[in-house]
């Protein structure tokens, strides 16, 4: 027991790898075997991070359950990992969706076993990135955590499609959003890598907390410029990096086209846990690193963040593609996210930027749930139908009662429905900005209201309308959702609802974190 | 157990019908509206004890039941919810309790309960009946059974939970709370058939349009919190609070910067500005104009849902707030704040009058009027006639719903002569086809003529003329003229436009083959017309005011007493005064009669002489709204925002990036490396090969220097670059 | 006197090759055996010494002196530091793999495995020896079975040409720096080749400014530094899969090393003078060594100009010549020796059996050669510099490196290449392994043995070993950096 409470980070942190190990060696034939193991062995981090939840504790400031251990000596980076409240929020919801994701993905049947292993070592990334410590291991993660998806993407994602570049310049829907995913990312996080090198340089040492001292405690010249100069770059680069992330506007056009071309179980991850990396940075280390140039800039991102609010409501909005619709609704949701991080950042330390932040931290748990599900259920439908094209659709509802009425339910949820957990993040968010940047979040508002009129969009073009005669029967007969599809479902439906009532209960830990952050 | 731990429980019995039906009933029909029936009463029961309890109060105004529990943390401080049943929310809990109960009853016999599945109904569409062979052999056509029967119950469940939610909160976030879930299940019960296109372009349009308002409703919300700390009236109600946000100028600094540009807004105080925002809610709830397009369309779900919608909830859940947050639009120094309010209320009242005197559709009708009296309740708020507008707000609940539920009673008639002829063709609704159903169904038409005098403002017996008369005695004891006269002309036409509607539904002959063979409505539909008419008569009685001729005095004006205590300085009633008082005799019984006198012998819309263009469509304001707003939006959300600024624009520039770097690898490749630094030498070296073979021997000398010249060359290059640039 | 493992590591293969060739060419099977044997020992010999070099101690160790013309003062001088070590391992793992890469040669595998075993041996005496001269003789003796083995064994179209140009290129870039040494040797009047003793000569500024720039670029020839880099593409491209292993794998870190030990090491004030223009031409290397890669169709071109700008990297590292940009030099020396020793074992594998390298026409491979396909995925996440995998290792050291210069805006144009290297090894991966398999390939496909399966996943093991866990190889370095910064005077 002993061993557990003090080795719990690693435990959790690395058992997704040696489970994907195991996942790797099983016989190739026996796919049951192969998905039942991969769900019940991903299950065992989301117990331990239960476990962790029970026992961290909120009043406490600072990292709890820190662990250190020697990595890359000649550059003195360690394998220093903690968790406060942040990070906790992110790891409960990490290690919730993807055995909910494995689950969704048992239709699958093609190589399974690396698929599998794509997506446990996948959650091993997103786990480092939240647990890091260390600036190294954090860039580690962050950048490990690509690969599995890129695979996943262009290997699992949906065959059809093509997308055209430029004259002649036509390639698989499916490998083009792969690549752009990843050099975009990759690309948006050379100037993190450089900033990185460079305060390696300058204090020989990677660990967050001596870091985040020295930084800004740092004055005169360097590198023959004065150190506002170079701050005010080096803020820029991280700021890029994760804003390719988030995604912020304008560099979000690798989002609908990976989340649309994934699979479904693949959109559910980079929904609902992926993007929380950018946000993630954002609370983890702009903000620490960088409290001057962010109150500084904070505007410039406010600005950008609206921009994502509102023309990712619009073009969420415009679409006929309903995969990309729930894509574009995340840069929509994400942008609230950012607005709350703005805000926090322009008025660090007054109730109003902590209130900001709260609702940005819930926003990223809420999203999370409610994005995954969205995904989820237009895999369901997908997965029927083979086409993702609204007007292909319509008077389902008589066909599928239940399906409906649980993607009402979800919709909703993402629409900031009051009684569901959108709503308190968003409210939140929103009167954290309000006196802070009250023309920009007045501007949101049009995101907010389009926000409805996507989602009312999406249900009235699935569902309603006069009975659907081509799926009604035949070899297009529609079936309705299945218990293990519902089971996917229900624990997301819980926590929205749970939340929405009564959020106290994890935004208190948030809360607390978010206090200390200053 | 305490009143106020009691009060929390009020909401809880319609969302848990909710849950048990969508879980587990949801395939027996009895069981399912026994659910629901037996929680709307429930909640009944609990509100009229609350109620009972809040008279047996002292000075019920200053001792609130009031309780608050923590919800979210803030920092270090708290953010609080609770309940309050305070006078004004014990008068709407009670007129809340009422309506819903009785609609929840109709409902049963509206959805045929007991009527065998029809022929050929699809989930999504209204019940087309069912062919029943009886003992003879002969075969009759029955109205059918709604096939979502199950799920209308529960929708009406969550509904219902909002309400109550929404009358017993203490604070206005989970007013908000409530007020969304009324607006997602208005979405979805006006779309209940969901497969009519109509109806599902009725239901976004209801959501949207409210939603507008809510948007606006929810900054309000957010700047009084961050201005105030709280939510819950108690406390942003307190005077000093008030007096603060009154005198502070909402938008100084935009004043102080264009001096003079904006003489109006800068006008405005801080609470007189959230008070505007959150009134646009109330704007776009109440359908109050310009947000008043969406609520004659909502006539596309069934009748009891207009009933619920229109009277009972939700518009006046609009109302409601809007009462509510009087202290706040009062406390604002300017006075612009209840200007606004009352212009806009005016304005409604008249305009909607003006188009409902031009419907056929029995139901859109009673939408109308339905706008113009909370046009007459948001005036009367307007003018600070606070106690007026309340009144009428439950007055008008009882007889609103009453009409509702009889003109769903009258379809539901007229449905069965369809059936019986089996023309389809011929629409239920219209009132040209109806006439002469006093005959046919007599519960129905006194239970909706006593609904329309209501509505009229028939003196002295109906509920409608005390609210509606004291309404105009403050705006006339205020000397607010403009409004005054606005609002008689407004009932004047209320007056014609109802009797008109009786004359064509009850009075004369049957029109139709269809009208004919209608036929009286269930019990279960019947009663509850029963029960509200009552209300809609003796309600009127516990508001006259002490100086009325005759009547004053006779019956304390306990209304005034109860209500007016909400707030913290007791409003003081309008001085008597007999102008007001033959006002509203005047235009009530001179509308009824000039109704009854135009229409009594009116065959068909082409003898209608009020069939004028412009009041038919509405003022155009669809129209004008469609091609302002909602084709821009898509246009914006397609065109622009998808297809040329990420398509284009940010992805263009993103491949272009791709191109440049492939032309740079190009570039180096077949401009320098091959012809400079291969070629020169690699075609050497190649030449040398072929002529002399494998022998090392000679090779060296010329060849290599031509080989070292060159990169000899770039060396140097570099060298010099190296000392001019580098060192 | 302990065993001498230097010199039965530098002398073993050599011996190897003559019994080889003693053999009649109908043994094939005895000949691999043979070579397989004698690739086994060369790799645990070098594995032992590695192991066994003590970090803590650091300096030169397995220390063995033979005089060998004393009136000249040539001695057989062998000893390895901690830079040269991991070449050393480098070279067992390459020249052992290599052997299992090419079971497959039916043309003359004798004098194949003998002309390969003889390049081994001058490989290992590079790294091993402390003598300038016999640097020297070694070096000769590498490149030269080099030009036959590619000669006779190589792409039929290209073989003669690349052969020659190779060699020339070689050859005169190391009688270049051969006059560099010689110089030395009489100025400082030791009248010993003896680098040790040679590295206290103290040679004055400006003989050392004078000389740093023929010796470095002497054999930085060989390291594939712009402008003198277009032999190894070509080379590449001809030299059959063995020999490209060893050609991109171990051949060019020997430039790079000898212009460390000979350069740096000995010249250091020299060095310290000609940085800026050494890194600025490494930059050279690394982007443009990108770029031209990234448009490349044939296979091997592709690998080629990669290597081209990984080296430049390497360059780069030395030229930093502070301690983060040597550890990651010598890391990446190490690190891109495996990886292009695994990438040229792939390409040999699908073009044995698709008869083509050019990439459009390539396609679903990782059916039939499911092994290969990870292995090239691995090893492009590793050049790439993905962390995880010995790359970023090596590479994150080399940037920080820059940053310590005062020429720190290389850093920010030389990350360029990273993205572009990201760009192309992803799609060459996935146009050669991944998509529809072109129609004529169906069938024809079979599958690797079980020697290709060894090489493969001994060469990845080493990539991801060392990315998850530098300490496997770090410290080595570093005790190495930290001798040649005390002769730098701690620069």
């Amino acid at each position: 027991m002993t061993f557990l409470n003090q080795h719990l980070l690693t435990l959790i942190l690395f058992f997704p790898l040696l489970a994907a190990v195991i996942v790797l060696l099983l016989p190739k034939g026996k796919l049951s075997l192969i998905r039942w193991t991969a769900f019940g062995l991903s299950l065992v981090p989301f117990a331990l991070s239960v476990y962790l939840w029970i026992l961290f504790d909120p009043a406490k400031s600072g990292f709890q359950f820190e662990v250190q251990y020697t990595w890359y000596a000649a550059l003195n980076s360690t394998l220093h990992l903690g968790v406060d409240g942040l990070s906790l929020t992110m790891v409960l919801l990490t290690t919730l969706l993807t055995p909910i994701a494995i689950l969704a993905s048992f239709n699958i049947s093609d190589r399974l076993r690396a698929y599998m292993f794509l997506f446990l070592a996948l959650e091993t990334g997103m786990l480092g990135v939240f647990l890091a410590l260390d600036l190294l291991i954090f860039f580690v993660f962050w950048e490990v955590g690509l690969v599995p998806m890129y695979f996943l993407i262009n290997q699992w994602g949906s065959e059809k499609g093509d997308r055209e570049m430029w004259k002649g310049a036509v390639v698989q829907a499916r490998n083009y959003a792969s690549l752009k995913f990843m050099i975009y990312t990759m690309a948006g996080s050379l100037g993190l890598l450089l900033a990185i090198q460079l305060l390696g340089v300058l204090f020989q040492t990677y660990d967050l907390p001596t870091l985040t001292g020295k930084w800004t405690a740092l004055e005169g010249t360097l590198l023959g410029l004065p150190v506002a100069t170079v701050k005010t770059v080096a803020f820029w680069a991280f700021v890029i990096a994760f804003a390719i992330k988030v995604p912020v506007w304008p560099f979000h056009t690798w989002l609908p086209d990976a989340h649309t071309e994934a699979p479904t179980a693949g959109s559910m991850i980079l929904a609902g846990v992926l993007l929380k990396l950018g946000a993630y940075g954002f609370l983890r280390l702009v903000l620490p690193l960088y409290p001057a140039e962010s109150a500084k800039y904070a505007g410039a991102l406010a600005f950008l963040a609206v921009m994502a609010i509102v023309f990712g409501a619009f073009a969420s909005y415009g679409q006929k593609d309903f995969k990309r619709l729930v894509a574009y609704s995340s840069v929509n949701h994400m942008g609230f996210v950012v607005l709350g991080i703005a805000a926090a950042a322009k008025a660090a330390g007054t109730l109003d930027a902590n209130i900001a932040l709260n609702g940005a931290v819930l926003q990223m748990f809420n999203h999370g749930l409610s994005a995954a599900g969205m995904f989820f259920l237009v895999g369901v439908l997908y997965e029927r139908t083979h086409t993702r094209n609204l007007d292909d659709f319509g008077g389902l509802f008589p066909l599928v009662p239940v399906y409906g009425g649980i993607l009402i339910f979800t919709s909703m949820a993402s629409l900031g429905l009051p009684g569901l957990n959108g709503f308190v993040s968003e409210f939140l968010v929103v009167r954290g900005s309000w006196p802070i940047l009250t023309v920009y979040t007045a501007i949101a508002m049009i995101g907010l209201l389009f926000t409805g009129a996507y989602i009312l969009k999406g249900i009235k073009q699935v569902l309603h309308g006069p009975l659907n005669e081509h799926w009604a029967h035949g070899e297009h007969k529609l079936t309705e959702i299945s218990p293990r599809e519902i089971v996917v479902m229900a624990p997301l439906m819980v926590l929205i609802l749970v939340i929405g009532v009564y959020p106290a209960w994890i935004l208190e830990i948030i809360n607390k974190a978010v206090m200390m952050l200053f | 157990m305490a009143t106020e731990t009691f009060i929390w429980l009020l909401p809880l019995p319609p969302l848990l019908a909710f849950f048990l039906i969508v879980l587990f009933t949801n395939k027996n029909k009895a069981l399912s509206h026994g659910v629901a029936v037996g929680a709307a009463a429930l909640s009944w029961l609990g509100s009229m004890i609350v109620f009972i309890q809040a008279l047996g109060v002292e000075e019920f105004g200053k001792h609130v039941f009031e309780s608050t529990i923590n919800w979210l943390p803030t920092g270090e401080t708290w953010l609080q919810i609770g309940v309050r049943i305070d006078p004004l929310g014990a008068a709407v809990l009670f007129f809340v309790a009422w309506t819903v109960l009785m609609i929840f009853i109709y409902s049963i016999g509206y959805h045929n309960f007991g009527q065998p599945a029809g022929d050929h109904d699809h989930p999504g569409l209204p019940p087309h009946g069912a062919t029943i062979t009886d003992a003879h052999g002969h075969k009759h056509t029955v109205p059918s059974v709604e096939p979502m029967y199950s799920r209308f119950f529960a929708f009406i469940g969550l509904f219902a939970f909002g309400m109550y939610t929404l009358v017993v909160s203490n604070n206005l976030l989970t007013l908000f709370v409530g007020w969304e879930i009324m607006g997602l299940c208005s979405y979805l019960l006006i779309g209940f058939w969901y497969g009519k296109p109509s109806a599902r372009n009725a239901a976004i349009k209801a959501f949207m349009t409210t939603r507008i308002g809510d948007v606006f409703m929810l900054l309000g919300i957010a700047w009084l919190y961050s201005y105030t700390g709280s939510l819950s009236f108690s406390e942003i109600f307190r005077p000093e609070v008030l007096e603060n946000m009154g005198n502070t100028m909402a938008f100084a600094r935009l004043a102080h910067s264009l001096p003079g540009v904006w003489p109006f807004l800068s006008g405005f105080s801080v609470a007189g500005a959230i008070g505007i925002l959150l009134f646009i809610g109330t704007i776009g709830k109440s359908a109050q104009w310009p947000l008043h397009v969406w609520l004659p369309d909502a006539m596309e779900g069934p009748t009891p849902v207009s009933a619920m919608i229109h009277a009972a909830t939700m518009v006046s859940a609009g109302v409601y707030a809007a009462i509510r947050m009087f202290p706040l639009l009062h406390a604002d120094q300017s006075g612009y704040a209840l200007t606004v309010v009352a212009f806009i209320g005016a304005f409604t009242a008249l305009f909607a009058a003006t188009i409902a005197v031009a419907q056929n559709d029995i139901k859109r009708v009673l939408a109308y009027s339905t706008i113009s009296q909370l046009g007459f309740m948001i005036a009367a708020l307007g003018i600070g006639a606070y106690v007026a507008a309340a009144f009428h707000l439950v007055t008008h609940a009882f007889f609103k719903a009453l009409l509702f539920l009889g003109s769903g009673s009258v379809i539901h008639g007229m449905e069965h002569g369809v059936l019986h002829t089996g023309n389809h063709h011929v629409d239920p609704q219209d009132m040209f086809n109806m006439g002469g159903l006093r005959k046919k169904m007599p519960i129905t038409f006194w239970t909706f003529l006593i609904g329309g005098f209501a509505l009229s403002g028939f003196p002295v017996i109906t509920a409608g003329f005390w609210s509606k008369d004291e309404i105009l005695a403050d705006a006339f004891a205020h000397g607010h003229w403009a409004v005054f006269i606005t609002l008689a002309v407004a009932a004047f036409l209320t007056a014609f436009y109802t009797m008109r509607q009786i004359t064509l539904t009850f009075l004369g002959e049957p029109r139709t083959e269809e009208a004919r063979h209608a036929q009286e409505t269930p019990w279960t539909m019947t009663a509850p017309l029963v029960v509200l008419a009552f209300f809609a008569v003796t309600y009127g009685w516990v508001g006259i005011p002490e100086h009325f001729p005759l009547l004053g005095g006779l019956v304390p004006n306990w209304f005034h007493e109860f209500v007016g205590s909400t707030l913290a300085e007791h409003p003081e009633a309008a001085p008597f005064s007999p102008i007001p008082l033959l006002t509203s005799l005047g235009v009530a019984l001179g509308g009824l009669f000039f109704g009854w006198l135009v229409y009594r012998n009116v065959k068909s819309p082409a003898e209608d002489k009020l069939q004028i263009p412009v009041l038919k469509n509405k003022w155009y304001f669809d129209e004008a709204y469609d091609f302002l707003f909602v084709k821009p939006s898509y246009w914006l959300a397609e065109k622009f925002t998808y297809l040329f600024l990420d398509r284009g624009v940010i992805d263009g520039i993103l491949h272009s990036v791709a191109r440049f770097s492939l032309f740079l690898g190009h570039a180096f490749r077949n401009y320098f490396d091959k012809p400079v630094v291969n070629e020169l030498i690699g075609d050497g070296t190649a030449n040398l090969v072929k002529t002399s073979g494998q022998k090392l021997r000679y090779i060296q000398v010329g060849r290599v220097q031509s080989y070292m010249l060159v990169s000899t060359f770039v060396l140097v290059l570099f060298a010099v670059l190296y000392y001019f640039l580098l060192a | 006197m302990q065993f001498p493992f230097l010199s039965v590591i530098v002398f073993l293969p050599a011996a190897v090759a003559l019994v080889i060739l003693l053999y009649k060419p109908e043994w094939k099977k005895a000949i691999r055996w043979t070579a397989l044997a004698a690739g086994l020992v060369a790799l645990v010999l070098s594995f032992w010494v590695y192991f066994a070099y003590d970090k803590a101690a650091g300096g030169y160790q397995f220390i063995e002196k033979y005089d060998w013309m004393p009136m000249l003062g040539i001695s057989l001088h062998f000893g390895v530091d901690g830079m040269s070590v991991p070449l050393i391992l480098l070279t067992g793992v390459v020249m052992f793999t290599g052997v299992l890469i090419s079971w497959g040669i039916e043309d003359r595998p004798r004098e194949f495995f003998a002309f390969l075993f003889i390049l081994a041996s001058g490989v290992f005496g590079v790294f091993a020896s402390l003598d300038l001269f016999m640097l020297f003789f070694f070096y000769e003796i590498a490149v030269f079975p080099m030009y036959l083995l590619i000669a006779i064994w190589g792409w039929v179209r290209t073989r003669e040409y690349a052969a020659m140009k190779l060699t020339l290129y070689l050859f005169v870039g190391s009688v270049i720096s051969l006059i560099g040494a010689l110089v030395m040797y009489f100025t400082s009047g030791q009248h010993t080749f003896d680098m040790l003793v040679l590295a206290t000569a103290q040679f004055t500024p400006e003989f050392q400014k004078t000389w740093f720039l023929p010796v470095f670029l002497g054999f930085a020839v060989l390291g594939g530094i712009f402008p003198f880099h277009n032999w190894s593409p070509d080379g590449h491209v001809a030299a059959p899969t063995a020999v490209s292993m060893f050609h991109a794998g171990v051949l060019m870190k020997l430039g790079a090393f000898a212009a460390l030990r000979v350069g740096i090491m000995l010249l250091p004030e020299g060095a310290k003078f000609w940085s800026p223009l050494i890194m600025s031409l490494a930059l050279v290397n690394i982007v443009y060594g990108a770029f031209i890669a990234s448009v490349q169709t044939d296979f091997k071109y592709v690998i080629g100009f990669s290597s081209v700008s990984h080296m430049g990297l390497v360059a780069m590292g030395f030229a930093t010549l502070n301690r983060d940009g040597m550890i990651g030099a010598g890391l990446q020396m190490f690190s891109h020796g495996v990886m292009t020793a695994l990438f040229f074992a792939v390409v040999g594998m699908v073009y044995d059996r698709a008869h083509t390298r050019e990439i459009p026409k390539l396609g679903g491979m990782v059916k039939p050669l499911p092994l290969p396909a990870i292995g090239l995925i691995v090893g492009s996440l590793v050049s790439m510099g993905m962390p995880g995998f010995s790359g970023f290792i090596a590479e994150f050291p080399i940037f920080r490196g820059i940053w310590g210069t005062e020429r720190w805006w290389m850093a920010i144009i030389a990350a360029v290449s990273i993205v572009v290297t990201a760009s192309y090894v992803l799609l060459v991966a996935r146009k050669v392994f991944f998509g529809a398999m072109p129609a004529e390939f169906e069938g024809h496909i079979s599958p690797i043995n079980v020697f290709d399966k060894i090489a493969l996943v001994l060469l990845m093991a080493f990539m991801i070993g060392i990315g998850l866990f530098p300490a496997l190889m770090v410290p080595w370095v570093q005790t190495g950096v930290d001798r040649i910064l005390a002769l730098l005077g701690g620069a």
